[in-house]
């Protein structure tokens, strides 16, 4: 599986995921700085990672979705090459609306940083495979805009397609996500986009690796 | 130019023998650029004028100390070439003002001492003093400043790992906001400050210069008053989103030999910067401060080199390789500017406009800053305690206590600061030390901060020895070999001789701690005049303290991890209440000595326990503080869920026994069948061990008591925070 990790000014994630890339498939991936117009042609994987993109200013992920690369990731996700935005990429994901909906200010109006309870809701994605369907996973949480929303029919119709991949455990939603809502793919499933940090929860000393399954899944689906 | 007056002087909080001292290494009256310049630089904060004659006397080598105090933040080796680089630095006025900047600026400028060094930040820690729960402006005030070191130290994305919160009524009009960064370097990559050679260009960069911040440094020097408030625009802004490209574009400019020296500007701004790189150099430095960038139109030079504008840094780079530089910060489209050169002449010398603005021997601002020997009295020493009534039941008590200002959850706090970014965090906030792994190894660092001001209060020699005692426990507690700390120094007006003795004592204590444990300051912080309307703090020495685990694999951490382990204490019990949270919350008595330190039992204890976790025998240890032995035991079974049945084993006060603050004890839980090992084992230490009982079900029981709710316990716990910031 040949993957790139986006880095974007201020990304604070990209070296976390790329060392789960790297554990999970034994090479680096490619870091691809945000000013570049172009990725190589064989890609398997693209990467956006977490952080704080251009400072958070403007919106979360506002800039970030206008930058060089972004026209190139845009152009790759449509023709179907897969990728996972995790955070701040979840925010880019939906600021160029290739997924629904928006992220909002947490509803506490703070930031939250913690391990929270999910349940896989769909684990027939490329994404989620090696998780049995509805098993509780739990990975960390760290944002200050994380509380999914989208208008009634734009839930229902995820919620009918199956595009839910992870929610919340009811009482354990950190933000105010509608319908406890942590992460979605795309109608295609080649896109998801999720708060929860699963490459902080790959290996026993992180205190868990619930999050290691995203990573073999794809090794798994790509490879 | 304006030839400045004495009037001029005392209005930049100089003294008339300050100001006479000017004229002699000047002679000449000085100009109001040359006059600002020297008031920052003779400023308590930046010349440590009243502290220096004392902190000469800290222990500040081993044989792993790579740099001790003087640059910009301490290094010690751990081995494999990895060096680890940390300080800890009080941002307590700013945050008083304006609490969310204040913060967040407070960490911006730790990381920038720690980065500058050439290591990329991997753990945050904070010790924060704020005033009585009740106070008016207590609430506002947590959660300012809480806010503005999860704003800052999230968006740097560097894990903010451990810390430590008091209340108490004497940080009412002035609290303490102590931040401290650990960074990982390698030994042959560090960069010091010295402005060496002739002819080097001096490069500005980072953010533009703003008009924000002037003379923050001398706020910082005095007390205040109830019109401090309107200090407000002292106050700088942050923009971690700066610092953060900075932090990257600086480590990829170190990645090359390309820098002779680096200093951030912090406190004094440029001013600092320049004059300790040329002072350190034996340089002199020449600046045309046309070349500054400049956020505003029309900065005069005292506003330029005054400013305290965050997110910059000074580079003496070698000639020709200004081009090479100046790409990398392009390309992470930072301000980069030549602005000067360094030269021969020892003379800090400013030009502007085609003029000579300032022309000021380096010497005179740095090395022959005034320095005073403050008049000091020894601290009375607190009377003793009296009769303390035996408690009726220790789980009522405890129940109290756990849900008390200064025990109860922190959680509120801890999670809003991201504490696993970076993916090397093996132990969150909560537990005795912070764990963070250096990456890609299978080594770790623990680190942890400490220092129990009341016990400060009582007695100022044996509070520093217990602040260093306390930070050595908790980083063995988790299983680490302590290396070194910092220091922060938070005090109260040095001109008065009472507030001096506490600190010339403290030192003294810290010192003789840190002779006796090996555990030298390489880096540090003084921070005086913490007073308002007359009315000191208590006396604030923050210790952060720096261990090291070769193998992280073996660690302990507080939960009890299964029933029918047997509970055991390390250490000996004398029950001793004085200055203790039980006589200050049950009985409202801040009464009574601290407790001894014999560093020597100290030593040998942890070293026993440490032994043990290195050994793979022990994955279960805590240490035993605020609120003694019961509270130590209900932080084990609130972080685990389960609970134990707990005897004293001998005759006496259950009260000093149960709640009792007497030092160098640990908590430890062990399969039953390891326990007679483990006694034979201490005996043949000279360890006091003894088995208090065994953990399981769901409560915990003193002595055949009705046992108190695991569940209550933490619910009470958990609670008290988040509604005192919810009211």
């Amino acid at each position: 599986m040949r993957a790139a990790v986006i880095v974007f000014p201020a990304s604070n994630c990209d070296r976390d995921v790329a060392m789960a890339l790297e554990r999970a498939t034994g090479k680096a991936p490619l870091m691809a700085w945000h000013g570049e117009a172009s990725l190589p042609d064989q890609l398997d994987l693209i990467v956006l990672p977490g952080g704080f993109s251009y400072g958070d200013y403007l919106r979360c992920g506002a800039m970030a979705a206008h930058s060089p690369i972004m026209r190139e990731v845009i152009a790759r996700a449509k023709k179907g090459t897969p990728v996972l935005g995790i955070c701040n990429g979840f925010q880019i994901l939906c600021e160029t609306g290739l997924l629904p909906g928006v992220l909002m200010r947490n509803a506490s109006l703070k930031f939250v940083s913690r391990s929270v309870a999910m349940t896989v809701e769909g684990a027939n994605t490329m994404f989620t495979a090696r998780y049995a369907p509805g098993q509780t996973v739990r990975i960390p949480v760290a944002h200050g805009d994380g509380n999914y929303f989208a208008d009634k029919a734009t839930l229902d119709r995820l919620e009918g397609e199956g595009q839910v991949a992870f929610r919340y455990v009811q009482g354990d939603n950190p933000n105010g996500a509608a319908r406890n809502i942590a992460g979605i793919v795309n109608d295609r499933r080649t896109i998801m986009g999720m708060m929860p940090h699963p490459e902080r929860v790959c290996e026993p000393l992180h205190g868990g690796t619930d999050g290691k399954m995203i990573f073999d899944s794809l090794v798994s689906a790509l490879s | 130019m304006t030839e400045a007056t004495l009037t001029h002087a005392i209005d930049h909080g100089l003294s008339e023998d300050e100001w006479k001292h000017i004229l002699r290494v000047m002679n000449r009256a000085p100009n109001l650029t040359e006059l600002g310049i020297f008031s920052v630089m003779w400023s308590e904060h930046c010349s440590y004028k009243s502290s220096r004659v004392h902190l000469k006397k800290l222990p500040t080598s081993a044989p792993w100390v790579i740099q001790g105090p003087g640059e910009n933040a301490g290094v010690i080796d751990i081995g494999d070439g990895d060096a680890i680089i940390f300080k800890m630095e009080s941002h307590n006025h700013p945050s008083f003002i304006e609490p969310y900047q204040g913060a967040a600026t407070g960490v911006g400028g730790i990381m920038r001492d720690v980065f500058t060094m050439g290591a990329r930040p991997i753990a945050m820690l904070n010790a924060l003093r704020f005033g009585d729960p009740k106070h008016p402006k207590t609430q506002h005030l947590v959660s300012g400043v809480v806010a503005g070191i999860g704003g800052y130290g999230n968006c740097m994305g560097v894990p903010t790992v451990a810390g430590e919160v008091n209340f108490h009524k004497a940080y009412n009009g002035n609290i303490l906001v102590n931040a401290m960064c650990v960074g990982l370097a390698r030994t042959d990559k560090i960069f010091l400050s010295a402005a060496k050679g002739s002819g080097n260009p001096v490069v500005y960069v980072g953010s533009k210069t703003g008009r924000d911040g002037i003379h923050g440094a001398t706020m910082a020097s005095a007390e205040f008053d109830d019109a401090s408030e309107e200090k407000r625009p002292t106050v700088q802004v942050g923009d971690p989103f700066t610092e953060k490209l900075l932090l990257e574009a600086c480590l990829e400019l170190m990645a090359t030999d390309a820098i002779v020296g680096i200093q951030d500007m912090g406190a004094a701004g440029l001013t600092s910067s320049s004059c300790e790189m040329a002072d350190k150099g034996g340089s002199g430095i020449e600046l045309n401060l046309d070349k500054v960038p400049c956020r505003e139109k029309g900065m005069t030079p005292y506003e330029m080199m005054l400013s305290e504008s965050q997110e910059r840094m000074l580079m003496v780079l070698k000639p020709g390789r200004e081009a090479e530089a100046e790409k990398i910060f392009r390309k992470w489209e930072l301000d980069f500017a030549v602005i000067g050169i360094t030269t021969d002449t020892k003379r800090l010398v400013l030009t502007f406009k085609g003029e000579t603005v300032a022309d000021i021997p380096v010497a005179a601002l740095a090395d022959e800053a005034p320095l005073y020997e403050r008049p000091w009295v020894e601290p009375a020493h607190a009377k003793p305690l009296g009769a303390v009534a035996e408690c009726a039941s220790v789980g009522a008590a405890l129940q109290a206590l756990v849900a008390s200002p200064d025990l109860a959850s922190r959680r509120w706090i801890y999670e809003q600061y991201d504490s696993t970014v970076m993916a090397d965090t093996v132990q969150k906030p909560g537990g005795d030390a912070a764990i963070v792994r250096i990456h890609r190894s299978n080594k770790a660092i623990a680190v942890k901060c400490d220092v129990t001001p009341r016990y400060v209060q009582a007695d100022p020699f044996a509070g520093g020895q217990q602040a260093v005692a306390e930070t050595w426990r908790n980083l063995t507690a988790v299983g680490a070999t302590p290396l070194a700390i910092t220091d922060n120094l938070n005090f109260g007006n040095p001109q008065r001789p009472e507030i001096m003795g506490q600190f010339v004592m403290a030192v003294r204590g810290i010192g003789d701690a840190c002779r006796a444990l090996d555990f030298p300051v390489v880096s540090g912080n003084v921070s005086l005049y913490n007073e308002t309307n007359g009315q000191a703090i208590l006396p604030t020495p923050a210790i952060g303290g720096v261990g090291l685990m070769k193998d992280v694999t073996k660690h302990a951490s507080v939960p009890f991890k299964g029933e029918g382990h047997a509970v055991m204490l390390i250490g000996d019990t004398k029950g001793h209440l004085g200055q203790s949270i039980y006589v200050r919350e049950m009985l409202g008595r801040e009464e009574g000595p601290a407790p001894a330190i014999d560093l020597k039992v100290e030593r040998r204890n942890g070293d026993f326990v440490r032994g043990l976790i290195e050994a793979g025998r022990l994955t279960t240890v805590h240490d035993v503080s605020d609120g003694g032995l019961a509270v130590a035991l209900a932080e084990m079974a609130m972080s685990s869920g389960i609970g134990a049945r707990v005897t004293m084993p001998s005759t006496g006060s259950r009260t000093g026994f149960w709640f009792g603050e007497d030092q160098a004890r640990y908590v430890l839980a062990v399969p039953a069948g390891d326990v007679e090992r483990i006694l034979s084992d201490a005996k043949l230490a000279g360890v006091p061990a003894v088995k208090l009982g065994e953990t399981g079900g769901t409560s915990l029981q003193f002595d055949g008591e009705a046992g108190v709710s695991v569940k209550a316990l933490k619910a009470a716990h958990e609670e008290w925070l988040p509604k005192l910031m919810a009211g």
